[in-house]
């Protein structure tokens, strides 16, 4: 039992209190945006918001959170994929298989949110996300022209 | 939560898709319940033909029979399709056909899988002669309503006019007069002009990337059925093992378990309500493994067995010019050295999921793929069915790279688990360390090289002795002949086309002793090329600088018949600057390295510039790639492609190595299995060039020269070869 608060709603959820954050979400509240990719917080694909900092729902139990942590997954992040990540990440069609890019997204927006302009050096230190395909270079793009710095020296 | 109780098999089935499909943008599954009720005969909507559905509000449907797993074939294959169409591109959606409408329609939109780097290259032109015969029949329909010759009328952006008069029509408006014309001959569709083309060589906008932004992109891992349950599978972990007892009293008390089933003799599975209490339930399993023959084996025993290789007297030649093993024994000067290349796991980001239903009347299975034929044939296997009764969806691949193309072990698995509950939908996804145990890996082979020099330095002779692992032999026995892999040569061939060798030697001798672990091996992205890149780039820029000559003076100097491969070569070179020397970074001096080769038909060449710090740190600063893959479809995604290679293809050129020990793999997760990550990753400069005349593949070409290229450039830089992957194992430090 515990009560979330996910993408502005207050939500009860009836699981394990081991039951981590990520399968809660995907199972109970059937926002699968949100992936497992290795259940151990090392790839990134399962990141969220909780106020506002990226965070590995993968490794994190239900029982760690409650309704006055606001948690937003990639459903929440804006309603019309209108979020400056989402936009330059369209405008560079950024991803190729795609199944990192929510946590990819997530992890790049609480960045921007932390550090709008963030240097080259900054924005490879901070997302450190796996991707198989390999669209890190697009990523590093994406969020220099979200955060308005393309073409700046890094 | 879905509430439907008890549905009926159509509803339950047309319910089930509606949810997997219907918040997919521009992407929509035809309905498998009509046409497995149909006899697997009927396609979703009506159609124009095969390729081609027109619908009243002007949509144009492509369907596209290779799988999307990233690679951006299907916004190629329907740029291809639409080039001949002549239709508004900005109302293009597509669709997957079925294995099972496939199969039941004599093969219409031929081979479904997708490997091989083949999507585009072999299916240009029946998917271009699909939208033109489409075209060409909504022409027909509009001469009709309008009583004129269809030569007097143009089609352009779905837009039929009637040249003399003016008329104009609309697809949308022809498309059920078009449908019951009779289609032309193969024969007399005519196809542009390659110079003629207007939407091919565009670099358009992939077709795929809304839903990818904001999560609505469904996976197989995704899906969900009503009244669907759960399954974790744990399958022995070494290779040939078998189940010998299950204590499951503890898991069968867990929350939400509802069976603990067998699968095959190899394999233990928990059902429950939801995944994450179906892999609790498996967890607290006790299991005892019966290990087989192979408890012992290892990577290093094995190591043994490929040196035994080299000398042996018997090995599969696969390219042989004049008398290599006389040039050597009569060399002024020998140049001799022994590589290795590792087993990898294709660590695709979505783990191996499928989800399946059967009854003793049918069986579906809704599965990521690159094969959907090779799916649905593995799911009539392990249903007891024939393939007329079964039938697969394909979804959306969260990455694929050789994994999910030609074994479908995962499907047989959710088959095995979904028979022994008949009628209860049950998807299956595997734990991340069962991904990694239970791969398909990357080949483990060696090779010895040995060149012959006269007094001069020149190059009189080469032996290359490949020794290790077969992927046919693995996947495909029955292909191999007097005990020859014509795959293991890739790269390496004399001639075909396909994956030739980009020099001429006076003397070659190209052989290959198979030797095979238990290690199960697959196609893994660049396949055969990765290895024989490193071994064969790799030791040319030995001899070279054992001649005392430049990479590229030397590179050149042997090909002078191989014009496509040379002109890759060049165009990386010269725009790395080869020659001059690299500006230093942050005090660091950069070296280049150089990389040629020619596999999936197309021909490309890497230039890598690399600095390693005292402490034997490797920087790889920057890539420039040339490729000439023929025809470029979509420039924007050969350059995504060409940077994804170098991601995949550094990957494992740093890190990538699977190892053996008591019969098992022991790297479990991205923590002892890790790969690139954006701080590693270089600029890549992708030069495209194509010259016509021929179709290559763009998805893995590339991989094969990340390796060499870097490898050559660190030599440049410390003056150590490393002839063993990964590089993490290398010492570098300088001392």
């Amino acid at each position: 039992m515990a009560k979330l608060n996910v993408n502005g709603r207050v939500i009860d959820v009836q699981v394990e209190d081991d039951t981590p954050l990520l399968w809660v979400l995907r199972e109970q509240l059937e926002l699968t945006g949100t992936k497992y990719g290795c259940g151990i917080a090392q790839c990134g694909a399962c990141t969220v918001h909780v106020d506002g900092v990226a965070t590995r729902s993968c490794a994190m139990p239900v029982s760690a959170f409650d309704e006055n942590q606001k948690i937003v997954t990639i459903e929440g992040l804006s309603p019309d994929s209108s979020h400056p990540i989402q936009q330059a990440w369209l405008a560079l069609d950024v991803p190729q298989c795609g199944f990192c890019q929510s946590g990819m997204i997530m992890a790049a927006a609480a960045l921007l949110a932390a550090t709008p302009r963030p240097t080259e050096q900054q924005i490879r230190d901070e997302v450190t996300n796996i991707c198989r395909c390999g669209t890190y270079n697009r990523v590093l793009a994406g969020i220099q022209r979200a955060a308005g710095t393309a073409g700046a020296a890094g | 939560m879905n509430a439907i109780t008890k549905p009926s098999r159509r509803r339950l089935l047309g319910t089930a898709v509606a949810a997997a499909g219907a918040f997919t943008f521009g992407f929509r599954f035809p309905a498998p319940s009509k046409a497995l009720a149909q006899g697997a005969a009927a396609p979703a909507t009506p159609e124009i033909n095969a390729w081609v559905v027109v619908q009243p509000d002007e949509t144009i449907i492509i369907r596209i029979a290779r799988s999307e797993m990233g690679q951006g074939t299907l916004t190629g294959l329907a740029q291809m399709v639409a080039e001949e169409l002549e239709c508004d591109w900005s109302k293009v959606t597509t669709e997957y056909p079925t294995p099972g409408q496939n199969l039941a329609r004599g093969r219409i939109w031929g081979n479904m899988s997708t490997g091989g780097s083949r999507g585009i290259r072999d299916s240009h032109e029946y998917v271009r002669k699909g939208g033109a015969a489409a075209r060409m029949m909504l022409i027909q329909a509009a001469a009709n309503a309008w009583g004129v010759p269809p030569a007097e009328c143009r089609a352009a952006n779905s837009i039929i006019t009637h040249t003399p008069s003016g008329r104009t029509t609309t697809y949308g408006a022809q498309a059920a007069a078009a449908m019951r014309l009779t289609a032309p001959a193969a024969a007399d569709v005519p196809l542009k002009d390659p110079k003629d083309w207007k939407l091919i060589g565009q670099p358009v906008a992939r077709l795929d990337t809304r839903a990818k932004l904001n999560g609505s992109q469904v996976y197989g891992m995704d899906l969900k059925l009503p009244g669907m349950l759960n399954a974790a599978i744990h399958a022995c972990p070494v290779f040939g093992g078998t189940v010998a007892a299950v204590d499951s009293a503890e898991t069968e008390r867990m929350p939400g378990v509802k069976r603990v089933v067998r699968v095959g003799d190899y394999a233990v599975a928990v059902v429950a309500d939801t995944w994450w209490r179906a892999k609790k339930g498996l967890d607290a399993l006790k299991i005892t493994w019966n290990y087989g023959q192979h408890a012992n084996a290892s990577s290093a025993a094995f190591r043994e067995v490929m040196v035994q290789g080299f000398d042996a007297p018997q090995a599969a030649v696969g390219n042989r010019n004049g008398d290599a093993p006389a040039a050597i024994a009569g060399a002024a000067r020998k140049v001799e050295a022994v590589y290795g290349y590792p087993h990898q796991n294709h660590a695709c980001m979505e783990v191996m999921n499928a989800t399946a239903i059967w009854t003793p009347e049918r069986c579906e299975v809704w599965t990521p793929t690159q094969n959907g034929e090779a799916a649905h044939a593995a799911t009539a296997e392990a249903a007891g069915l024939p393939p007329a009764r079964c039938e697969v969806h394909k979804i959306h691949l969260g990455g694929g790279f050789g994994r999910r193309g030609a074994v479908h072990d995962w499907v047989r698995q959710v088959v095995d688990i979904a028979k022994q509950m008949p009628g209860t939908p049950i998807k299956l996804v595997w734990t991340r360390e069962e991904d990694m145990l239970q791969g398909r890996f990357h080949p483990v082979t060696m090779a010895k090289m040995t060149a012959a020099l006269d007094a001069q330095g020149n190059l009189t002779g080469l032996h290359m002795r490949i020794s290790g692992q077969s992927i046919v032999a693995g996947i495909f026995p029955q292909n191999i002949r007097d005990g020859r892999d014509p795959v293991v040569f890739q790269g390496l061939n004399a001639s075909g086309g396909e994956a030739d060798i980009g020099y001429t030697f006076p003397n070659l001798l190209i052989d290959h002793a198979m030797r095979n672990p238990h290690v199960p091996p697959g196609f893994w992205r660049g396949v055969n090329l990765n290895q024989n890149a490193v071994y064969l780039e790799c030791f040319i820029d030995e001899i070279a600088h054992t001649a005392g000559k430049d990479p590229l003076e030397f590179r050149r100097s042997l090909m002078a018949n191989h014009p496509k491969h040379l002109a890759v070569l060049n165009a990386a070179a010269a725009r790395a600057g080869w020659g001059t020397p690299a500006a230093a970074v942050n005090g660091l001096a950069v070296h280049r390295g150089l990389c040629v080769t020619h596999g999936f038909g197309a021909y490309v060449a890497a230039c890598a510039e690399v600095s390693v710090t005292d402490a034997g740190e490797v920087k790889v600063h920057r890539i420039v790639a040339a490729t000439d893959p023929g025809y470029a479809v979509n420039p924007q995604q050969i350059a995504a492609q060409v940077e994804g290679s170098f991601v995949y293809g550094l990957s494992a050129a740093l890190y990538g190595e699977c190892t053996v020990k008591d019969g098992r793999i022991e790297q479990t997760n991205f923590d002892t299995y890790p790969v690139m990550r954006m701080v590693d990753m270089p600029k890549v400069e992708t030069i495209v060039a194509p010259t016509g005349g021929f179709w290559g593949g763009v998805g893995e070409p590339t991989i094969a020269v990340a390796a060499p290229a870097v490898l050559n450039a660190i030599f440049a830089a410390t003056g150590k070869r490393i002839r063993q992957l990964p590089l993490q194992q290398a010492d570098l430090r300088r001392t």
